[in-house]
């Protein structure tokens, strides 16, 4: 579908266009603009120079570590810094797993949350119930991590893993295999989903009233139910940014530290039971900066840090991606 | 003249509107009209912005549900049922009675998914017995010649007039007693408005259509019967040639003349 272009003010070059007077007759007026759009210019082109930077020095300070270990940084799973041995799959696996898993519990529940604050609830309990939904993001991670620490992690060892493992005897399965600990992989998933969920039900619900009143009407008039407009006219026109929204949760998932590092249990392992322990990329740097000994210790955890931008950074342009596809399909 | 086949289906589609008030909030949009949509043929609704127009049309297929502070008084029967009664379940009722908005709707789906939907929403699957429906509907609407070609492409592809018939074929496809119109022509050109009204003329045979127009002279083109409202008040409502040549009321005399509105 190309629409023809018509010559406007803003395809016309400055040639075609006719002179304008200036009517104050103040050539400072001029400048004005030529400073104003130096300034806007400069603080735009800013925020991408600061993330070259910031690339820039991790890569610098990485490469020690990089020349040094070499690819046994990605693949290798021993991390012992006395012997310098710095594998760090088992964390880049913990990081992607417990992003993955949140984003699969977040995400329907998410998006529930937007139908019902944008399609069901009454209008009345509209505001307050979506605010609410928006104060979850305003709780600090420590005290989500505080509360998973005292009260999820206890209630996962004692109830629920006992009730998978055993009572439904799903211990058999590998997922599930090993002893209730408590602090695991599940219990970071499930901190970090009711962490990123206010994110993506907000743009969900923004999403979702976007949606034309016309294309609503024109299911309901053909007979459609409240429930089967929704399937069929409202999320559907919503759904490339629907993709987005989760996708930026995912974003948030990947780097959240705090919460994770309270209930992960920190063990060096390749994750293979949600009931185990495990580890990410954002708490093994959150654990060990502060004590790192050794150039070769700080280098190594520079990569570390370098492989987690990488991971954001595709996880968005993987995002972006996916909604210009979509976009471009209907 | 032989008894056409088709006319049978015009048994279908009485309209009673009695006393019929209609408020949003403490605003009284309509105030008890009355009014008689008999089968078949087309009944045009006239009168200048506000007067609740738009208001009645989406009354008679319960579009207005759901709207903030609703509250309506009276009674609309569609062949004798009471459409507000709480036994009507208003998305059966709006496969009876369907509607096609100002502004073209179509989902950005394929042709013949927009053609099918209230088909599909009926729980019809067979591919073949869909693209029948697609063609005849399609056909109905004076459409299918233009896109029989392109059934599977998105139907934001198609003109504003193919689009606008595009939302009458996938209407019809549901087979409806009673098809309102809300001014769909105003967005259109004129080519593309008169294609409209020729479809509407050759519709009336087998549909009540019930149109909302600001154009005067389409109402006189298009419609058997004319209703004259103002201010929430139905007024007049006459045989269209009547209303536009003798009307019996100053006030449907100084609208249709150009002296308000």
């Amino acid at each position: 579908m190309s629409a023809p272009t018509y010559p406007t003010a803003r395809t016309m070059s400055s040639a075609e266009r006719p002179p304008r007077s200036n009517a104050r007759g103040d050539r400072w007026v001029g400048w004005g603009d030529r400073i104003y759009g130096a300034l806007i210019t400069a603080c735009a082109l800013a925020i991408p120079l600061l993330l070259v930077l910031v690339a820039a020095i991790i890569a610098r300070s990485a490469w020690p570590a990089v020349s040094t270990v070499g690819a046994e940084l990605v693949t290798g799973t021993t991390w012992d810094v006395p012997r310098g041995q710095f594998g760090a799959l088992p964390a880049i696996l913990g990081t992607l797993a417990s992003s993955l898993l949140s984003l699969i519990i977040a995400t329907p529940l998410a998006l529930g949350v937007a139908i019902f604050v944008s399609e069901l609830a009454p209008p009345a309990i509209r505001r307050p119930f979506a605010f609410l939904v928006d104060v979850l993001a305003a709780i600090p991670s420590v005290v989500y991590g505080l509360w998973a620490l005292y009260v999820l992690v206890p209630f996962l060892r004692e109830v629920v893993m006992p009730f998978l493992g055993d009572t439904l005897g799903l211990g058999a399965l590998p997922l599930f295999k090993g002893p209730a600990y408590g602090p695991s992989l599940l219990a970071a998933s499930l901190v970090l989903s009711i962490m990123i969920l206010p994110y993506i039900a907000a743009v969900a619900r923004e999403l979702l009233q976007a949606v034309p009143r016309s294309q609503r009407e024109a299911a309901l008039a053909l007979g459609a139910t409240r429930w089967e407009m929704v399937r069929d006219a409202v999320l559907p026109y919503a759904r490339s940014g629907l993709v987005g929204a989760a996708i930026l949760g995912l974003g948030r998932a990947l780097g959240e530290t705090m919460a994770v590092t309270m209930v992960i249990g920190n063990r060096h392992e390749l994750p293979s039971s949600l009931f185990q322990p495990a580890y990410t990329m954002a708490s093994l740097l959150a654990n060990e900066f502060n004590e790192a000994s050794g150039a070769l210790h700080v280098s190594a955890l520079m990569a570390v840090a370098g492989i987690l931008l990488a991971i954001t950074l595709i996880v968005n342009a993987i995002a972006r991606w996916l909604v210009w596809r979509m976009e471009a399909r209907t | 003249m032989l008894p056409d086949p088709s006319r049978s289906a015009v048994q279908h589609g009485l309209v009673d509107v009695e006393q019929w008030s209609v408020w949003f909030g403490a605003t009284a949009a309509l105030s008890e009209v009355s009014l008689r949509i008999t089968p078949g043929g087309v009944t045009a609704l006239i009168g200048p912005s506000g007067c609740g127009k738009s208001t009645l049309l989406r009354s008679i297929n319960r579009m207005n549900d759901g709207a903030a502070g609703l509250r309506h008084a009276g009674h609309i029967r569609l062949d004798g049922a009471d459409i507000y009664a709480p036994s009507t379940d208003s998305s059966v009722l709006r496969q009876r009675v369907g509607m096609v908005f100002q502004r073209s709707n179509p989902f950005p789906k394929s042709v013949l998914d927009n053609v099918t939907y209230g088909a599909r929403l009926n729980g019809m699957t067979d591919r073949r017995e869909l693209e029948a429906l697609a063609e005849r509907s399609l056909r109905r609407a004076a459409l299918w010649d233009e896109v029989k070609d392109r059934l599977g492409q998105s139907a934001l592809r198609l003109s504003g007039g193919q689009q606008q018939r595009l939302c009458i074929a996938r209407a019809l496809a549901n087979d409806p007693d009673v098809l309102l119109l809300d001014e769909p022509a105003s967005a259109l050109d004129p080519v593309a408005t008169l294609r409209i009204e020729e479809l509407l003329y050759d519709l009336r045979r087998d549909v009540t259509i019930v149109i909302v127009t600001h154009n005067l002279q389409q109402a006189a083109r298009v419609s058997d019967r004319t209703a004259f409202l103002l201010a929430g008040r139905l007024i007049e409502c006459d045989d269209t040639a009547r209303l536009f040549t003798s009307p019996r009321e100053p006030r449907t005399e100084a609208y249709i003349t150009g002296r308000f509105g």
